[in-house]
């Protein structure tokens, strides 16, 4: 079994009328199979609305199955004395950067889950250590948070993260409020953790050029997972994705132009250096 | 304007002060508080003094505390102003109805100078302690009420938090102050009923924001294990040291010295 | 509107050690019914140059001038200014607070004065503008989708029928879907009401696409200023003050660099296609067609 697994995953919200007498069902997720391998690197697509958030907070046990199942490393979600245990193996970053930090002081707060955990002292620092030079953040470990740029911020709550030892993060649109720098850098601050780490990274995103760097990639809509795999597979998929409310990269897009126009072009291309490339082999 | 308030921020320094237990700097501004009250006339320049080696100790730029003054002189003018024209005693001067006496006068002056110390005092704490350290402190000397089922540890971890969202809540009210002033909004003019209404479109989104804010905090702390304080451990644990001895041998003798004065030389 | 800014400076907690300068000596003309981009990276100037425009701050040096008319000359009136030049800021739904959307986006119109019936007039023609559905205009703007939201909430700006229409990273958090939708909606816009736009964004692809003319900030001072093709000319430049130009440039100048002849003055996907294929044309590649043209729709 890989480290998260869901079988027919459903989840409703339900809200109740001022009065408690009308009960309205929202059907957020309505069937979702998942089975992510230890040290995979995940990206989940979707519009505004189709499920990710839902789905991404069961991981974390933040909520709970309505139908079906979901195990994180093989412990199930719905078990009530699992909860802090998937907490601690499966940590979550959120997008509002300001709204997820706890302290005034970035090492406090990249200490506060060790100290939650009940960690002694002493390993909290090493951690708080470690996961300051992980993320690269060991220069502002004495600044507040309020000084901060907001992939600076967004890299202090990865390390926050870390500091518990995770086995996989999971992060919901974490790049959403920042500009193409900030992005850059929590994304380059991701990738690193997944490949010398090896940590399971489940990123959940509407910026495509991120998506790229993925294994795998998941399309929600919905409620349910309607495309899966490599990013080029993806890709290939133009209209669909438009279909979706989606976008491709510019990059894929001319490619696929030019293909339509009849350059002979591979069916995918994802990065600006093999489209120069391709181009220049035409014969 | 709105974000110069100095108040309950940590200015990040290295000085004896900030090396401070936080129990000891509770327990000292308490005990300057408390020194304030009793002072009458003399005694003020005792604490000027004090308060003044304190804030040289520290190392914050004095510009930086008198800056938080500033959001407060509205408020100092107002108590001084009322002080001064509704104390009984001898006559100094009249303006209509209105009477300035001597007592008045002298109470005033007490109150602002009171006041400004109380502020620069507390501040102080607040400017040398990171607020986490400050709750630390605060929930280990009120630890005993624990036993009366006192939630300290929820209390503090309250306040810790709040905190830390002072700023951004000032700089959001900054922000949304304009957005509506650029919808013509005025904040300005009109009479009192006209001032608190327009504070609507002010106050909703403001608080509707904070309630959002509150909302994704306590999901990013119970998704990072947070569980109440049973079973928690300290990345800091409060230790006292040499310094901490001697600060309190200070504290001790500067409040018996107040006392002293009061009750023997009558200042 | 013509707006023009005069040598304008403004300067962050002056005569501390936090001092910084957000503009240096901005000179700046904007005629009516041009669409601007603005760009810059974080703590360009860029938000502090935008607020310059309606009055919301006042230069430490230099003059703002609307219509030839200097906006901080005593007795100008700068609130009747605000309605003329319409500032939607970041994440503007967060302004919102009444409670229906049509009574929010009247909030405007209302304290310009105007009578119930126009300022409902107004909003009711700009909320369709802004392509907000009828059903909505009763509920409560907090139980709206976050597009909803925006949209709404630019409507509260549009209702007071400004001659300028200034915008702060309109599409900020938005899924692709949704940033698509607002651009064109503020493209069209302009069209209809030969409204001044100016957008601040920190989306190469997007400015270059809608945008008639780029302002382009660095640590206050006004670093380029003309076309979108004439700005990215200097895509080397761009790049080392933390931006950089759209994809599509790059590929371009990859190519030309390489030795295929291409023009490189090229924003969008078709161009650059039709550049392409011509300049293959030209140098005699590319024109062996492969059997089936479809194959690359599959």
């Amino acid at each position: 079994m890989g480290i998260i697994k869901a079988l027919k995953l459903g989840f409703n919200y339900i809200e109740y009328s001022e009065d408690d007498r009308e009960k309205k069902v929202t059907r957020a997720l309505k069937g979702v199979d998942l089975d992510v391998k230890e040290g995979e690197f995940i990206a989940v697509l979707g519009h505004n609305g189709c499920g990710k958030s839902t789905l991404a907070k069961h991981i974390n046990a933040l909520l709970t199955p309505s139908e079906g199942t979901m195990w994180v490393d093989e412990m199930n979600t719905a078990d009530g004395k699992n909860l802090w245990n998937i907490r601690q193996r499966a940590g979550m970053v959120f997008q509002n950067p300001d709204n997820q930090i706890v302290a005034s002081v970035v090492e406090e707060d990249v200490g506060f889950g060790p100290e939650n955990l009940g960690v002694p002292t002493e390993e909290i620092w090493q951690r708080v250590d470690d996961s300051l030079k992980k993320t690269g953040m060991t220069a502002y470990r004495l600044h507040s948070p309020n000084k901060l740029s907001g992939g600076q911020k967004q890299r202090v709550a990865i390390a926050g993260v870390m500091a518990m030892k995770p086995k996989c993060i999971v992060l919901d649109e974490p790049t959403a409020m920042l500009d193409p720098n900030g992005r850059k850098e929590v994304i380059e601050a991701v990738r690193e953790l997944n490949r010398k780490e090896g940590v399971t990274i489940i990123l959940i995103t509407h910026y495509m050029e991120e998506v790229v760097l993925a294994d795998r990639v998941l399309v929600m809509d919905d409620g349910v997972v309607v495309m899966q795999g490599t990013p080029k597979e993806i890709f290939s998929q133009v209209e669909k994705l438009t279909e979706l409310r989606l976008d491709v990269p510019q990059i894929t897009i001319l490619a696929y132009e030019l293909r339509k126009a009849g350059l002979p072009l591979p069916e995918v291309v994802l990065s600006r250096e093999e489209l120069v490339e391709e181009i220049l082999h035409v014969d | 304007m709105i974000r110069d308030i100095t108040i309950g921020q940590y200015y990040p320094a290295d000085s004896i002060l900030h090396r401070l237990d936080p129990r000891t700097k509770i327990t000292g501004t308490f005990a300057y508080i408390i020194s304030l009250f009793v002072f009458n006339s003399w005694g003020y320049a005792v604490g000027a003094v004090f308060l003044a080696a304190m804030i040289i100790l520290s190392k914050v730029p004095f510009f930086f505390m008198t800056k938080g003054l500033k959001s407060i002189v509205m408020i100092l003018l107002f108590t001084m102003v009322l002080n001064t024209f509704l104390t009984p005693g001898e006559v100094l001067y009249r303006i209509g109805f209105l009477k300035i006496t001597k007592e008045g006068l002298l109470l005033a002056g007490k109150m602002g100078i009171r006041l400004v110390f109380l502020i620069l005092g507390t501040s102080l704490m607040t400017l040398t302690t990171t607020p986490n350290k400050l709750t630390d402190g605060l929930e280990r000397l009120l630890g005993p009420l624990n036993k009366i089922r006192i939630p300290v540890h929820e209390i503090a971890m309250m306040m810790s938090i709040a905190l830390r969202f002072i700023p951004i809540l000032l700089e959001e009210t900054d922000k949304i102050m304009k957005a509506q002033m650029a919808r013509g909004a005025d904040f300005e003019s009109g009479g009192m009923i006209k001032k608190v209404r327009s504070m609507i479109p002010l106050l909703v989104p403001l608080f509707v924001s904070a309630f959002r804010r509150a909302n994704d905090l306590a999901l990013a702390m119970e998704a990072r294990c947070y569980q109440g304080g049973e079973g928690r451990t300290l990345m800091k644990p409060l230790k006292y040291e040499g310094r901490d001895v001697a600060a309190y041998i200070l504290i001790a003798v500067y409040l018996a010295a107040a006392v002293i004065l009061r009750v023997v030389l009558k200042w | 509107m013509l707006i023009k800014l005069e040598d304008v400076s403004y300067v962050y907690s002056a005569k501390t050690a936090y001092e910084q300068r957000a503009l240096d000596h901005v000179d700046l003309e904007i005629p009516q019914g041009q669409f601007v981009g603005v760009i810059g990276h974080t703590g360009s100037g860029k938000s502090t140059l935008i607020q310059h425009f309606n009055g919301l701050m006042k230069p430490a040096e230099g003059r703002v001038l609307c219509d030839e008319e200097d906006i901080w000359a005593e007795g100008y009136d700068r609130h009747a200014l605000r309605f003329k030049v319409g500032l939607v800021f970041q994440y503007p739904e967060h302004q919102l607070f009444e409670m229906d959307v049509l009574t929010d986006v009247c909030f405007g119109p209302k304290n310009q004065g105007l009578t119930e019936e126009e300022a409902l007039r107004k909003a009711r023609r700009s909320l369709a503008h802004c392509g907000v559905p009828e059903e909505l205009y009763g509920k409560s703007p907090f139980e709206l989708s976050g597009g909803q939201k925006r949209r709404a909430a630019i409507a509260g700006v549009l209702a007071m029928d400004p001659e300028v229409l200034i915008l702060d990273e309109p599409t900020a958090g938005l899924d692709p879907k949704g940033r698509r939708d607002i651009f064109e909606q503020i493209a069209s816009l302009q069209k209809k009401r030969n409204l001044t736009i100016i957008l601040v964004s920190h989306s190469m692809e997007d400015v270059a696409k809608y945008a008639d003319r780029l302002i382009v900030m660095n640590h206050g001072i006004k670093q380029y200023d003309g076309t979108p093709r004439e700005v990215f000319r200097h895509y080397k430049e761009l790049e080392k003050i933390g931006l950089a130009a759209p994809q599509i440039t790059y590929v371009m100048n990859d190519l030309k660099r390489k030795g295929l002849d291409v023009d490189t003055d090229i924003l969008t996907v078709e161009e650059a296609r039709d550049a392409i294929l011509e300049a293959l044309r030209k140098a005699g590649k590319g024109t062996k067609r492969p059997g089936d043209p479809e194959r690359g729709q599959k």
